[in-house]
């Protein structure tokens, strides 16, 4: 008898219990926490943990539920932290990527379970053209057009020959590509290096054939702690006074503190192109800077910028739709407005949700306070679209 | 293509193959002799780099940090030996593998937690910067020159001490029988822990002169751990004359691989072809390398006259 009445208020607990409605915005967050490479992750976790505290971890009426992931510098790891966000931790967004490799293994983990898929750094080509998706969006570039920007720049200093280094991976060919194509000159030479987990730090024999190559420009793509190692060895070679150095993703907030530690005076004046600089002005650039600098100390790198813009763009989709998260398609057309205050200033996007935005002429150079950073000399492009758009079906 | 370049990728050749050498001739001294896989020694590598990281920025100054870290290290090398290692030298290989793997995640989650994820970058002194003229038309950095020649100066030490002196002399002979020589009244297990931390030191010192080149970070270890292991494979395990000429075979190749190689495609198969596949040939070149060493001569080229 009182076992069944025990029951009895169980089963009536139960039923009286209300039903949930979502009451919060799950985001997964992939990047590299581990690895010689984890400088960048954190930068971005650093960001996106700056974003949610400037909007109060809500987006409308929601609570939002960050979940960060590590993918290892590995595809595969990325895959599977794929995976187990969309599977089992049911987010509404993927977003992160460092990598470019990473992001076309994870791709379709994320879209076929029909989530929103973000990429807050990596810009394959071929995301932007035949394996376009309406639920994928960029919060940085596509590879190409950075080097593209850099190959104009060879243009108007009037380079006449040029020698390419980039790592061996989708990105680096990316790169390569990009810069090919815009430049007029002569490429006289061309190496990608072994990258991935134990990538070549040692650039003896390519900087070697550089300087028998006689080249008059060098046009490099070494991010991480790659960079570092490049530029020491750049300088060491004595190539600085042949062939000048032309960068991309390679000289940013991540590797000149440490490249200032090293008192390695070679990259200061060098050049490089980018979408986004810390000395950009506008209001909510400003804002991110400067918090940034006085919670963390250092400059945030466009890794950081490009995070922290992915957090704003889906707070713009969940409070067009009202915290609907099941209004995929108001959503979808709220990001595709680009309504939301980003770093970079207002931009606008292409069918293959790629931004169409600015590209800037940076170059390194020493703050009021002593700290090494780089400003922006010019703007080399204005609403500049990527190449790949017309291969895309949509 | 001239002879200038060819000349520049020999001397760098050269002089990866004398850093491999430094690393491989204390690992294959602890393999030989003592008959124990050690795959922590790519992390004393890493730590010799990062003690004399933080040593050149602290007292500015980075000969003055490479005498330092080096005594450093081998007490570093030592104390792993006494509380880890000399308890598993009765062991099979899997438990020793297993047991100084684990050491290799300890060291490097404990360099994380010291010196941070970021890694170190640290300056050499400006008269190290600069190029030296060779043979007159041959423009070489001065620092890569300076690591052949005190990678040379370890070889001959090393061979001096090994071959010429009584030390040496009872290494050796505990390498050939550890019984026999403990039974003469030799403290077998102090001249292991010697070697031990020797070894190490020649890994910390390995590290120390290549991270001005290409930074002190934390995988470091591990890169360079298994071309070591492929080197001695290819030399000899426990010789270490071996492991010289195979560390000098496998530094050539792997640099001119990396030079000629797109080049020397491109006369076969399109430009395209050649520049996608040539990196990835040439880091394969010193496996395939190793795979027909192991066919062919299984015991490496210059095996030790020990058992």
């Amino acid at each position: 008898m009182f076992k069944k009445a025990l029951l009895a208020a169980a089963v009536c607990g139960l039923i009286s219990a209300p039903a949930f409605a979502a009451d919060s915005v799950k985001i997964g967050f992939i990047t590299t926490l581990t690895t010689g490479a984890a400088v960048i992750g954190n930068d971005m976790k650093n960001a996106v943990d700056l974003a949610m505290e400037h909007i109060d971890s809500k987006m409308g009426d929601l609570d939002v539920e960050m979940i960060f992931e590590d993918d290892g510098f590995k595809p595969e790891i990325g895959k599977q932290k794929t995976d187990k966000l969309v599977k089992s931790d049911d987010v509404d967004f993927v977003a992160g990527f460092i990598w470019s490799h990473v992001l076309l293994a994870s791709r379709k983990s994320a879209l076929d379970a029909g989530k929103f898929l973000i990429s807050s750094n990596a810009g394959p080509s071929q995301i932007a053209g035949k394996l376009c998706h309406e639920n994928f969006f960029s919060t940085s570039w596509q590879n190409d057009q950075t080097p593209m920007a850099m190959g104009e720049v060879l243009n108007r200093n009037g380079v006449k020959n040029l020698y390419i280094m980039a790592p061996n991976y989708a990105a680096g060919k990316n790169m390569s590509a990009g810069v090919e194509r815009t430049f007029n000159g002569t490429i006289v030479g061309k190496d990608l290096t072994k990258w991935g987990k134990d990538a070549q730090l040692d650039f003896s024999a390519e900087l070697a054939k550089v300087k028998s190559s006689g080249a008059e420009a060098l046009f490099v793509f070494y991010p991480g702690k790659a960079g570092g190692a490049f530029i020491k060895q750049y300088q060491q070679s004595g190539l600085s006074e042949t062939t000048k150095l032309y960068t991309v993703f390679t000289v940013d907030a991540i590797s000149l503190p440490k490249l200032q530690a090293g008192k390695l005076e070679g990259v200061l004046g060098s050049l490089a192109t980018q979408f986004w600089s810390p000395d950009l002005d506008n209001a909510q650039n400003k804002k991110f800077v400067s918090s940034f600098k006085e919670k963390y100390g250092t400059y945030p790198s466009f890794y950081a910028a490009q995070s922290y813009d992915t957090v704003f763009l889906i707070k713009s989709a969940v409070e067009a739709v009202n915290g609907d998260l099941s209004n995929m398609d108001g959503m979808r057309a709220a990001m595709e407005k680009a309504d939301y205050p980003s770093v970079r200033g207002p931009y606008s996007y292409g069918k293959n949700h790629f931004p169409i935005q600015n590209f800037y002429l940076r170059e390194a150079v020493v703050d009021a306070d002593g700290n090494w950073t780089t400003k922006i000399v010019d703007t080399i492009y204005e609403n500049h679209q990527d190449t790949y758009v017309s291969e895309c079906p949509l | 293509m001239d002879g200038a370049l060819v000349v520049v990728q020999l001397l760098n050749g050269i002089q990866l193959g004398v850093l491999l050498f430094l690393v491989a001739a204390g690992l294959t001294l602890v393999f030989g002799i003592m008959d124990f896989v050690n795959l922590a020694h790519g992390a004393l590598y890493m730590i010799g780099a990062f003690i004399c990281a933080s040593l050149t920025l602290a007292l500015d100054s980075f000969l003055i940090a490479i005498a330092l870290a080096l005594p450093a290290t081998f007490i570093v090398g030592y104390l792993i030996e006494r509380v880890f290692i000399c308890h598993l030298y009765h062991r099979d290989h899997l438990d020793q593998v297993l047991a100084t793997f684990g050491l290799i995640l300890v060291f490097d989650t404990l360099v994380h937690m010291l010196w941070g994820p970021a890694g170190i970058s640290y300056p050499l002194p400006n008269w190290m910067n600069g190029q030296v003229n060779l043979f007159g038309f041959v423009d070489f950095p001065l620092y890569r020159l300076l690591i052949i020649f005190s990678g040379i100066t370890v070889a001959i030490g090393l061979y001096f001490v090994i071959v010429r002196t009584k030390t040496g002399m009872l290494i050796r002979a505990g390498a050939s029988n550890r019984t026999m020589i403990s039974a003469l009244g030799v403290n077998i297990n102090q001249l292991f822990r010697y070697v031990f931390a020797t070894g190490a030191m020649l890994a910390g010192f390995a590290g120390m002169i290549i991270a001005p080149i290409t930074e002190a970070s934390i995988g470091m270890g591990s890169d360079i751990l298994l071309i070591a292991f492929v080197v001695i494979i290819i030399g000899g395990i426990g010789s270490i004359r071996g492991a010289l000429i195979a560390s000098l075979i496998v530094g050539l190749i792997d640099t001119m691989g990396r030079s000629f190689l797109d080049d020397l495609m491109k006369l076969f198969v399109s430009n395209q072809a050649a520049e996608t596949s040539a990196p990835a040939l040439s880091a394969m070149l010193v496996y395939i390398l190793m795979a027909a060493i192991l066919f062919f001569r299984p015991q490496g080229l210059f095996p030790p006259k020990t058992r």
